[in-house]
């Protein structure tokens, strides 16, 4: 038992080194099938520098926006109250899956799209190019969206560490106003505390593909979506070019990465010079202006691309000028209803079996706070290595040993991204429990087993269940990992959703967005009102005070 | 700068729960002394210097007037109140140095090299010569507790509202640190109100002592 635990919690390494070195091996000898000079045939792709480019600005760009609109959210209600408020609504836009909140932008800002009806001052969709436009701009937008959630959650979770309240009455009682006071005293500890999270949005948002192509730039794409492009090609000999792409984009986050370092240093260096001059930061009534502004900005981006999304699902006949379709109907639901109970089948098996396998991995790390720099090391592989890199190699590896196109193994590298955000999702909640509530049940006469099991792991039972639901929605928006280790073989909501990204069937679109949203709000909203019905009469373990 | 000329008035201050009194004073403090609060603990004696730095959260709420002057603190926002708050904790800042951490509450502008020197001044009467460049995290609790006095002081404050700045320290610090703080206060001219429930704080204090019973709840 012991040994397999080990197997199990050395898994997402073992595969993320094992990817490496075979994406290392293909990229460099004809014998993985790919062919020596793979980089030689790279360099001469047309567009490889802008490419390049892009991929490595978009992920400080998104990361810094997203960091500063979370920041100024947080001061404009560092209040509990209103906080725990948008907490409660942030929790379920982390179910919006990449490619659905892709699209739903995308159906809000297109030059054809809700938006531009509203206004009523086109007779035909402006020549404009919004979406997919070269500098990547309506990428970032799409991913400033998706990350700002994340953030603001990750950060409301680790802020009573930060000992907001006292921090911030030092601040006030030195002549700060409140919402500088929050951001000059208070919020760099919980930068401190989020960094992990933060580098893994800095190497995502440049190496994510499902968004890229919905979103991204198109010719030339940024690297990731191309260098999938190569993974994927029929003529087989470029594959060595999209390994050695894979190679090269891996060199490119870890650059994106070095430049948020050197961004994180100038950023300190400046406000420790602001600090020290004593400077009295911004109005509050400006703070909480761009505060709500920001927080109503990516609500109704998330929310209202979904409502857009589900209108067009729905929709009869729907001419470019008209603000709304001239008819509903759900013709196009009944006539992919099949199609979606299957595909919705598959890629619930999936999120279910890789969010138990985490959760049981999860808990064995936490259960063990010395093994920190170990965690570390179980987490890397799917946080801050991207995707791209490895998952090229490790697909041909498992073909080869005749383990792809499978469930099984579709959970197995699910299990090394759902991992790491399910260990952030309950550190916080497992390092708080008091350990006195365990040491009584010892002293009660107790087996440490049983005071695991009947004491430590009931009273954090919210908290799991958040993050089994936080699991399944990370597993469910997994596009990458889905299509090459399945093979193809393996068709999910997601997979199906981004494949329709090039049709332009905007009703299609809308279903499969939508009904890849659906799966995960419905796990997290039973994971929420779950334990509500359950412990109706325990409000100590609903998060209403320490019982 | 800092300092009132003419002291500190309290009158009539009462903190209410849902309406119903809980504890209230009425004081006057002269420029450099120390008036110090005691009682047991729950009684309220923080919610007071709460109250008057402007941070008690409802249901909890205030009644009364702190005068400075022709001037009613409690009309001000806790920004612009200036009093000089001290907690247990000395609660630095973790991401600042030390001097960062003193500058961060003086007034703005002033050159770079006057602001520096201001805070090297401090740092040096308070036995701390060379500290400036610091991080707070690697000062004993002795340090802490002088730098976050440093740091009230350094703001140009009205006055000093010390909440039982002493009681995490190692006892045999203790008489050092608290010689330094109402030193520091007298020099200065500030009005002090002490909050502790150390008999000990308040004969080195040596100004007038007040038992707050808070008021009947029957």
């Amino acid at each position: 038992m012991p040994v397999l635990a080990a197997l199990a919690l050395a898994w997402p390494a073992l595969a993320g080194l094992a990817g490496l070195g075979w994406t290392l091996v293909s990229a460099t000898t004809e014998a993985a099938g790919g062919g020596p000079g793979g980089f030689d045939r790279l360099a001469a792709e047309p567009g490889l520098g802008l490419s390049i480019w892009v991929s490595l600005w978009t992920g400080p760009a998104a990361a810094a926006l997203s960091l500063a609109i979370v920041a100024t959210i947080m001061a404009a209600a560092p209040q509990g109250r209103s906080l725990r408020w948008i907490a409660g609504l942030m929790a379920p836009a982390m179910a919006i899956p990449h490619a659905a909140a892709g699209f739903a932008l995308a159906f809000l800002i297109a030059p054809s799209g809700f938006l531009i009806r509203l206004t009523g001052s086109f007779e035909r969709p402006p020549d404009w190019l919004i979406l997919n436009d070269p500098a990547g701009l309506s990428l970032l937008a799409g991913l400033v969206l998706k990350e700002v959630p994340f953030l603001l959650l990750m950060a409301i979770a680790i802020l009573p560490q930060a000992n907001p309240e006292r921090m911030m009455q030092a601040a006030i009682a030195l002549g700060h106003r409140p919402g500088w006071a929050f951001l000059a005293a208070v919020f760099p500890g919980i930068y401190r505390r989020i960094r992990l999270p933060v580098y893994a949005v800095v190497a995502f948002s440049g190496s994510v593909v499902d968004l890229a192509i919905i979103l991204g730039p198109g010719t030339p794409a940024p690297l990731a979506p191309r260098v999938l492009g190569w993974l994927t090609d029929p003529d087989l000999s470029r594959q060595g070019i999209g390994a050695a792409g894979a190679l090269l984009h891996l060199l490119v986050t870890l650059a994106s990465l070095l430049l948020w370092r050197i961004g994180e240093v100038i950023v300190a260096a400046f406000g420790r010079t602001l600090l020290s001059r004593g400077w009295r930061g911004p109005p509050d009534r400006l703070v909480r202006g761009a505060g709500l502004g920001l927080a109503g900005l990516v609500t109704v981006g998330l929310l209202g691309g979904l409502v857009v999304l589900g209108l067009w699902s729905v929709a009869g006949p729907w001419r470019f000028p008209d603000p709304l379709p001239q008819g509903l109907t759900l013709d196009r639901w009944a006539e992919q209803a099949g199609r979606l109970a299957g595909l919705g089948a598959t890629s619930l098996w999936l999120a279910l079996g890789s969010a138990a396998v985490s959760l049981i991995l999860a808990i064995l790390l936490l259960a063990r706070p010395r093994a920190a720099r170990l965690r570390m090391l179980i987490l890397i592989p799917g946080l801050i290595v991207p995707q791209i890199a490895f998952l090229g190699g490790l697909a041909v590896l498992m073909l080869r040993l005749g383990w792809d196109g499978t469930l099984i193994s579709v959970i197995a590298v699910h299990v090394i991204f759902v991992l790491p955000y399910m260990v952030f999702a309950l550190a916080g909640p497992w390092q708080r429990l008091d350990p006195r509530h365990e040491q009584v049940a010892l002293a009660l006469g107790k087996s440490p087993a049983a005071a695991f099991w009947r004491v430590r792991l009931p009273m954090l039972a919210v908290p799991l269940a958040f993050a089994f639901a936080l699991g399944c929605a990370i597993s469910l928006s997994q596009y990458l990992p889905t299509l090459l280790i399945g093979g193809g073989r393996v068709a999910t909501l997601t997979t199906e959703a981004v494949a329709l990204a090039s049709g332009g069937d905007r009703r299609l679109i809308g279903i499969y967005a939508l009904a890849q949203t659906l799966l995960p709000a419905l796990l997290l909203g039973l994971a929420l009102l779950g334990p509500a019905a359950l412990f109706r009469n325990r409000r100590g373990l609903l998060g209403g005070g320490e019982a | 700068m800092n300092g009132t000329g003419s002291g500190l008035r309290i009158e009539g201050l009462v903190v209410t729960l849902s309406g119903a009194p809980l504890v209230g004073l009425d004081a006057r403090i002269a420029p450099g002394e120390v008036l110090t609060l005691m009682g047991p603990s729950g009684v309220g004696k923080s919610s007071l210097l709460l109250a008057m730095a402007g941070f008690l959260q409802p249901p909890l709420a205030t009644t009364g007037r702190v005068m400075v002057g022709d001037l009613d603190l409690m009309g001000e926002r806790a920004e612009t109140r200036r009093l000089g708050l001290v907690f247990q904790d000395a609660l630095l800042f973790p991401h600042l140095s030390v001097g960062g951490n003193i500058a961060f509450g003086m007034a703005p502008g002033g050159g770079r090299k006057d602001r520096h020197a201001r805070v090297e001044a401090l740092l040096d009467r308070a036995g701390l010569p060379g500290f400036s460049r610091r991080d707070p995290a690697t000062l004993s609790g002795g340090e802490r507790a002088r730098v976050a006095l440093l740091r009230a002081v350094a703001a140009g404050p009205r006055a000093l509202l010390l909440d039982e700045p002493f009681s995490r320290l190692d006892p045999a610090r203790r008489a050092d640190i608290r010689a330094f703080t109402f030193g520091l206060a007298a020099e200065r001219g500030l009005p002090t109100l002490l909050v502790t429930h150390d008999m000990a704080d308040a004969e080195a204090a040596a100004g007038p002592v007040t038992h707050l019973d808070g008021f009947r709840k029957f």
